[in-house]
């Protein structure tokens, strides 16, 4: 057998992780200051949609992807507004932001029936990308999966160790106690829900710009809630949410080079495989840390009202 | 969504309402996607405008889209046959809530495209879309430097196998040395994961791909690693100009005009349509420039031999893919078996999915 195709392979693994590794990045910052927001995938949607628009129109990759972040924040804010400011249910309002992100999309998109946008071009690092094997695999990519995994890292560091970072968590524990102290928590938790809905229309314009540079109606297929629930699985954890994201995206790699192969295992057995081994490993990874109620931060998803 | 639907309902009343066009032929239709889809959905449409633009101000033409195919759709052409004279249902999934709402509403003409339930006023439609497979696998067997032809399969169902078999026979019969590696990715419409599948075919040293799928995400793949593929159900230059070899368009509009035309002149009753390229219901799309002069003759006079009867895409000796005789030499095969078709032919390698 001709080994060959693995190098190409794990390329294709990495692409197909990273609109997952942005949008669950997003959904831990939320989550993380106790906000819960279902919209992910309304959020992609639109940053998707405002990407390949700008790109289209000339204004080029990065002009692309900023218009995302801004889409993605803005869904994000109405988000906030709704819930931190109006007190709505957020269950409920999250799930109106994705039908409302996947309708105004789809109305937004309708003009970009059947264009494409130029491939995005990938990186190349001299001396680095040259290495043979490690070279293809690691140092030739498109800028933005460097940027996903420099987002991770910062976003390890700054709720580690950073004090924003321990304000944040701190909010998302226990709002009462931190409104005590001084903090504003309202405030904190709509710029943390604006930073989780950029980073989630960052995701969603790497699929419109750089995995398939095309916008369709719908085209995040359900990636919003994949990333929620890696975010679950992983125990609000930054790391475990990059191995659970790379997982899923490497299984769904892996599964279609298995049937290139004509290896007899049912197909729709192959196609459940990437949800069911993320979900095992994460909940086994995650069964140790059970003590602390599986890592939730405790004020995720309730009202926050200024009493006194 | 609903607003759509209100909306299209409220236009409807209106004209209802204002009554004074009783000479008008009023044509419901009901997409199962939205138009814009690039695909499926947006040919039906096609066909629709098509419809309109062939009789003017006699036609009066109302669509309803991305009508899920559950309980919705028996409320939505329950709605469009209170007030339309024909609705054309265009998902197989439609076939159900059509039947029945055709029994209550015996003066509405109805069409449902794919199905087989049949009624007084229900008629039903489809194209032989393994003609167009046939075309395309000749091309490729032709093409493929690497002997690798690589398709990408949404659902195990007989019209997506009735394709691979219909492609690998054909491009088999042109190059003996052709193999075909099929990928399901059990989704009829998901770019990134058409995407993927696209890329681990080529991996896999496929040089021209198949798809039959829905999105241009393939295409863009295609074009991108400078390979060949083939357009589905609608013209995809736009994703691979220079990828793009052929591609395989459902054209409804033919069959759309004659079936609304006879509605007219009192001629309509209900039959089984199952047309290809010699109702045109099947069409290629331009060949790029990568196909020979050669080639493209090949092409053309296999279209043409199909169209005109002289050639079966399943015309013996075929085996199953198990060795067992499926037809003997000079046999074609029967509508029923292509229709309810679910085994490889031999030389595919791998199993359909059950």
């Amino acid at each position: 057998m001709d080994y060959g195709f693995l190098i190409p392979a794990f390329q294709s693994i990495i692409i197909a992780s990273t609109p997952l590794v942005f949008a669950a990045m997003g959904e831990l910052i939320s989550e993380r200051a106790g906000v819960l927001n279902l919209g992910v995938e309304g959020m992609m949607i639109m940053g998707a949609v405002v990407g390949f628009a700008v790109v289209i129109a000339g204004g080029g990759g990065v002009l692309g992807f900023a218009a995302a972040a801004v889409a993605g924040a803005l869904m994000a804010g109405l988000f906030g507004l709704l819930t931190l400011v109006l007190y709505a249910n957020a269950v409920a309002t999250g799930l109106a932001l994705t039908l409302f992100g996947l309708g105004l999309s789809a109305l937004l998109g309708s003009q970009f029936v059947g264009l494409s946008a130029d491939a995005f071009p990938k990186l190349h690092i001299p001396v680095l990308s040259d290495i043979p094997v490690l070279g293809p695999v690691l140092f030739q990519h498109d800028p933005m999966i460097y940027v996903s995994l420099l987002t991770a890292v910062g976003l390890a560091w700054f709720f580690r160790s950073s004090r924003a970072g321990l304000i944040v968590r701190a909010v998302g524990d226990d709002h009462d106690a931190a409104h005590a102290i001084g903090y504003n928590v309202v405030a904190i938790r709509f710029a943390a829900a604006c930073a989780g809905g950029a980073l989630a229309g960052i995701g969603g314009a790497y699929l419109s710009i750089v995995q398939t540079p095309l916008f369709v109606e719908n085209m995040t297929a359900g990636r919003g809630w994949i990333a929620l629930a890696l975010v679950v699985f992983a125990s609000w954890k930054v790391g475990r949410v990059l191995l659970g994201a790379y997982l899923f995206g490497g299984i769904t790699i892996i599964q279609l080079h298995v049937q290139g192969f004509g290896i007899s295992i049912p197909s729709q057995i192959l196609s459940m495989l990437p949800y069911i081994a993320t979900v095992v490993v994460l909940t086994v990874i995650s069964a140790k840390g059970i003590q602390a109620r599986s890592g939730a931060p405790r004020a995720l998803g309730q009202t926050f009202k200024v009493t006194h | 969504m609903q607003l759509k639907k209100w909306m299209a309902a409220a236009a409807a009343g209106a004209l209802l309402s204002t009554g004074a066009m009783a000479d008008k032929l009023k044509v419901g239709f009901v997409y199962v996607g939205p138009v814009s889809d690039g695909g499926w959905t947006y040919e039906h449409d096609v066909g629709r405008k098509a419809v309109e633009a062939e009789y003017g101000d006699k036609v009066e033409t109302t669509y309803v889209e991305s009508v899920s195919e559950g309980p919705d759709a028996e409320r939505v052409i329950t709605q469009l046959a209170q007030q339309n004279d024909m609705v054309f249902t265009t998902s197989f999934g439609y076939m159900n809530p059509t039947v029945k709402v055709a029994k209550r509403f015996p003066n509405v003409k109805f069409e449902h495209a794919t199905g087989f339930k049949r009624a007084d006023n229900v008629a039903v439609y489809s194209s032989r879309f393994y003609e167009g497979r046939h075309v395309i696998g000749l091309i490729a067997g032709e093409m493929t430097k690497s002997n690798i032809i690589g398709y990408i399969a949404s659902f195990p169902i007989p019209e997506v196998i009735r394709g691979i078999n219909a492609a690998y026979l054909a491009a088999k019969s042109v190059n003996p040395d052709v193999k075909m590696k099929i990928v399901w990715v059990n989704t009829w419409f998901d770019p990134g994961k058409e995407a993927d599948a696209a890329k681990a075919l080529i991996d896999q040293g496929a040089d021209i791909l198949m798809q039959h799928t829905d999105s241009g995400a393939p295409m863009q793949i295609a074009e991108q690693q400078g390979i060949y593929a083939f357009g589905q159900a609608s013209n995809m230059a736009n994703f691979g100009p220079n990828a793009q070899l052929t591609g395989i368009i459902d054209d409804w509009a033919p069959y759309y005009v004659q079936q609304v035309g006879k509605a007219m002149d009192g001629s309509w009753s209900s039959t089984d349509t199952w047309g290809g390229f010699d109702t045109g219901m099947v069409a290629l799309a331009p060949f790029g420039d990568a196909v020979s002069a050669e080639l493209k003759a090949k092409a053309i006079a296999a279209r043409d031999n199909i169209a005109n009867g002289n050639l079966h895409p399943f015309t013996g000796p075929i085996s199953k893919q198990d060795g067992s005789v499926w037809l003997k030499a000079g046999e074609t095969a029967d509508d029923g078996t292509l229709l309810g078709m679910d085994f490889y032919v031999e030389g595919i390698e791998g199993s359909v999915p059950k």
